[in-house]
């Protein structure tokens, strides 16, 4: 060991590498990630220091402020707890199953990534609405979804669902039948082999569907004006919130709302991202 | 446990896997299925274990049908090639998992189930390996934490399916001989599957030898080896040379002349003359013997195996000969087998040529003076 770059814990700024080019793609990262994530970002906190402490604090503590926001992180993190489970059940059924129609349904998941989410949200309104297909049959048991915080979530459990089984899916593909029949062989029920063997193995995939898909309902604006109704303080969400204020040329006041909701949502996928770790050391990823 | 199959079939889409087959396997005995691939031995141990029906025929553990019975309630050790290790646990919740899913009343509780797993890895001599992942061992590591999983269960029947295919040369020869012990010391009926028979003839108290989904033979090393009953048999274990001949009143011709090798019982007619490159003896003259001219010689360790060209279709057959043995290319070689055995040629098979059975680590062969 006449040379030696590991320091003690393990981290190493630059592993010495047959394949060249470290320096080169680092500064494009750097620079790619400096230019269309962080300045815009930046110029959004920025914006709101205009305002000052107070003014900021006032904005921050407003009422329909924290209604908007509890609203929109409330129903995105519902949407995306549905999603996980819906989108690993469909997951394992194109997996596991072969059946007639089963490239049609695997190509419709992806259809929510196309769609423009206005045309899902007008769809979803109409079909919801107490008059439409849906709304009528659940009206009579005194459920209301569109035009409440349930129509918001129903809209972005519809976006969400690809993330979900688009994460999950490849590595569901890969899961060795030949483990399945061993624990069925060591007397576990189906039911045992699947909590026990194979979801385990497939949580840090469904972490990663989990956070794309609540980061990415956290952002919707599109499909859910359509079918949230939009009332103050029930069921009006922070970007909406976020287009009033510059539609009333009230930028900061915008901002403000923004820069909130981007500190709550780095927060919340650096904690998703801290569980990921643990549970691939957990399940004996690490190495 | 004595495990009976009787006049199974298994067909996947048409495509029979196994035609009619019957075994008696005796409890305590260390099996093995000997076949190339596609013979059907994998698809033998999957039905013991219940991973397959069978299209026909029953599966009796004991006494007891178990054709209808699951996987789960069957109670077999079974250990793939691959390890097949739940990758997220670690060895010792590995091994303890058939006890832990146990429904309540016959789950032995927690402290019970560590202390099994330690007797365990003790008994596949890991100890202190407990608390480590599966991806932190070594492939015969993981081969020995897998069989002590299987073992956990005191399953009833243990079903091996080539358990050290995966693993390098030196690491096979070790883990069979640590097999053998293992099976010495728990007793358990063993079953398991190699295309290698060197590690069935080693290992195995009577060797199950397949093909194109048929039991071709049933016997220990010795009788397989010594008196193979079947063309398939005699050319699959071991080195054999074959030789198409004619038998008429139960001396063996080729071509027109008598080679001095009776065949009793073999009727008249075209057959294949089978016999083994070392047991034969060289003659100096021919009177009544096998003559050829050298086509190809190489050196094997502490012989010479030589290829000969017999009779005018020049039919290749190989000999061992002593190393000091002038055998120059394009001389004259006479030689007789002195053990040999002939088989009617039936339905217009033949058979000729040479079959080896090199060991997987050696070098391709390398031909010379052809």
């Amino acid at each position: 060991m006449t040379i030696t770059t590991a320091t003690r814990s393990g981290w190493q700024f630059r592993r010495p590498s047959v394949i060249p080019g470290f320096g080169l793609t680092l500064g494009f990262t750097i620079a790619y990630l400096t230019l269309i994530v962080l300045i815009p970002l930046a110029g959004v906190v920025w914006r709101t220091t205009e305002l000052g402490w107070s003014g900021f604090w006032e904005i921050a503590t407003d009422g329909r402020t924290l209604n908007a926001l509890r609203i929109s992180f409330g129903t995105a993190f519902i949407a995306a707890l549905v999603n996980v489970v819906f989108g690993v059940i469909v997951a394992w059924v194109l997996v596991r199953y072969r059946f007639p129609g089963r490239r049609i349904v695997d190509a419709a998941v992806d259809l929510p990534f196309a769609l423009p989410t206005a045309v899902a949200g007008i769809a979803l309104a109409a079909i919801y609405a107490p008059n439409g297909w849906i709304g009528q049959l659940l009206a009579p048991l005194g459920v209301k979804v569109a035009f409440t915080p349930l129509g918001i979530v129903v809209a972005l459990i519809f976006i969400g669902l690809p993330f979900v089984v688009r994460t999950v899916q490849p590595v569901m593909e890969e899961i060795d039948k030949e483990v399945e029949e061993v624990a069925a062989t060591l007397g576990a029920t189906r039911f045992q082999t699947i909590s026990r063997v194979i979801l385990p193995g497939l949580a840090p995939a469904v972490l990663t569907g989990f956070a794309l898909a609540f980061a990415r309902a956290v952002g919707e604006y599109g499909s859910v004006i359509f079918i949230a109704g939009n009332i103050p303080y029930v069921s009006e969400i922070a970007p909406l919130l976020i287009v009033i204020r510059l539609e009333e040329f009230h930028y900061a006041g915008a901002t403000a709302i923004a820069a909130l909701m981007l500190v709550i949502s780095f927060a919340m996928l650096f904690v998703i991202n801290l569980i990921q770790a643990w549970s691939r050391r957990r399940y004996g990823y690490g190495g | 446990m004595e495990v009976s199959i009787r006049h199974v079939r298994k067909e996947f889409d048409r495509f029979p896997a196994l035609r009619d087959v019957s075994l008696d396997i005796r409890s305590g005995e260390l099996i093995a299925l000997l076949g190339p691939s596609g013979s059907g031995k994998t698809t033998l141990l999957r039905l013991i274990a219940g991973l397959e029906r069978p299209t026909e025929g029953a599966i009796f553990f004991g006494d007891e049908d178990a054709s209808h019975r699951s996987v789960q309630e069957r109670n077999v050790g079974f250990v793939f090639q691959h390890y097949a290790l739940f990758r997220y646990m670690t060895v010792a919740d590995n091994i303890g998992f058939g006890l832990k899913v146990r429904p309540g009343a016959s789950r032995p509780p927690k402290a019970e189930i560590s202390r099994r797993a330690s007797e365990l890895l003790d008994l596949v001599q890991l100890s202190g390996l407990e608390k480590r992942y599966p991806n932190q061992l070594s492939g015969g590591q993981r081969q020995r934490v897998a069989l002590a999983r299987a073992l956990a269960i005191e399953p009833k029947v243990l079903l091996l399916d080539e358990p050290f295919g995966a693993l390098d040369a030196q690491v096979r020869r070790e883990l069979r001989r640590w097999l053998r012990e293992i099976h010495d010391t728990t007793g358990h009926t063993t079953v398991f599957v190699t295309h290698d028979q060197e590690e069935a003839l080693e290992l195995a108290d009577r060797v199950v030898v397949m093909s194109q989904g048929r039991i071709e033979q049933v016997g220990t090393a010795d009788e397989v080896y010594d008196t193979p009953n079947s063309p398939f048999v005699y050319g699959f274990i071991g080195d054999s040379s074959a030789l198409p001949v004619r038998v008429e009143g139960g001396q063996v011709w080729q071509q027109d002349r008598a080679l001095g090798l009776t065949a009793a019982n073999v009727p008249d007619g075209p057959a294949t003359l089978f016999f083994r490159p070392h047991e034969i003896e060289l003659l100096d003259g021919c009177g009544g013997c096998i003559a050829g001219t050298v086509a190809a010689s190489r050196r094997v360790a502490g012989t010479r195996r030589v290829e000969l060209e017999v009779g005018g279709e020049r039919h290749r057959v190989e000999v061992e000969l002593p190393i000091e043995h002038p055998a120059a290319s394009k001389s004259r070689v006479a030689f007789r087998p002195r053990r040999w055995k002939v088989f009617p040629d039936g339905h217009g098979e033949s058979h000729s040529g040479i079959v080896r059975h090199q060991p997987e680590e050696s070098p391709p062969l390398a031909l010379t003076g052809s």
